[in-house]
């Protein structure tokens, strides 16, 4: 019963992350809230007994792909508008 | 005030399509035949505990092969693209204490970790693919605490190629002693002690190129977003 509990915490966590990325203004707060995301479906994952797919979900989703956006975001100049 | 009323209906649209499968959802209480078979043959046949990677490397070894070259084309893609600038100009701040000191102490840390995951990937969680990001990350920490660390390209692009090469190579040595329908079948070599790291026939061996090389690749692709620039 406990893991369901976190199942829903976390659910709600990356539901709320999701709506914030959309949401926020600046582009950085939106990649670290999809970073975020990536992480609570890496512990959803992992609750589930996938502990492959959780690894790589956290090295790839939070991990590199925040990173690789960043980098984007560096290259792309001016991009805070629509 | 049309564009969100929009997008609303077809948020609506999208879940009137996957309605069916939420309602239909049962959790399923025992395994399909097909799981069986590869669950009892990754346990008795090639003597491995995790039947991820066994499905992963074995009965879906070609699908593998698709997916390192589908990383390589995207490497190749980035590499492209972002062409190296010759003439750079460093104006990168010099990094803080706590990240200098904190990348010299983890970064060989996180490189053993990763060559553990991709190393162990027969007989615990994770693998080839994973442990190569977790090197790849290392690196990254050690990029952005030196400002003038530089990978060296022939030895990325030597250890890539030379890891796709063997990875072929070594799926085309189960073809050639096992005979017909076996390209990447790992039980050429034998099959040893359950739970042990030297076991389960080649596995091992191709897991460690896979990390090898897509280790490599990410750490190219982190070369170019650093250093290159987009003067096309």
């Amino acid at each position: 019963m406990p893991e369901i509990f976190a199942l829903i915490l976390l659910i709600v966590i990356s539901l709320g992350a999701a709506v914030y990325a959309v949401f926020t203004k600046k582009t950085i707060t939106a990649l670290i809230a999809s970073g975020i995301i990536s992480l609570s479906a890496s512990i959803i994952y992992l609750l589930m007994a996938a502990p492959d797919v959780a690894m790589t979900e956290a090295t790839i989703g939070a991990g590199l792909t925040t990173v690789v956006f960043l980098y984007a975001m560096k290259h792309v100049k001016g991009g805070e508008d629509d | 005030m049309i564009k969100y009323l929009l997008v609303f209906v077809a948020i609506i649209g999208i879940g009137y399509i996957f309605l069916p499968f939420v309602m239909e959802f049962s959790t399923p209480t025992k395994l399909n035949p097909l799981a069986t078979s590869y669950v009892q043959g990754s346990v008795n046949e090639l003597n491995m505990p995790n039947v991820v990677t066994a499905i992963v490397v074995t009965y879906r070894g070609l699908d593998t092969l698709g997916e390192v070259t589908v990383l390589f084309l995207a490497t190749a893609g980035v590499g492209f693209l972002l062409k190296r600038k010759h003439d750079m100009v460093n104006h990168r701040r010099k990094c803080s204490e706590i990240l200098c000191t904190g990348a010299s102490l983890l970064t060989p840390l996180i490189v053993l970790f990763g060559v553990y995951i991709f190393a162990h990937g027969h007989l615990s969680p994770g693998g080839g693919f994973q442990g190569g990001v977790v090197i790849a990350s290392g690196f990254l920490l050690l990029v952005m605490a030196n400002i003038s660390f530089h990978f060296s390209h022939n030895l990325i692009h030597f250890s890539e190629s030379i890891s796709g090469f063997i990875y072929v190579l070594l799926g085309l040595a189960g073809l050639v002693l096992l005979g017909a329908n076996s390209f990447l079948d790992p039980r050429y070599l034998p099959a040893g002690k359950w739970l042990d790291i030297v076991s389960t026939g080649a596995v091992p061996i191709i897991y460690s190129i896979i990390g090898i090389k897509g280790g490599s690749e990410l750490c190219s692709v982190i070369d170019s977003l650093q250093h290159g620039g987009t003067e096309l």
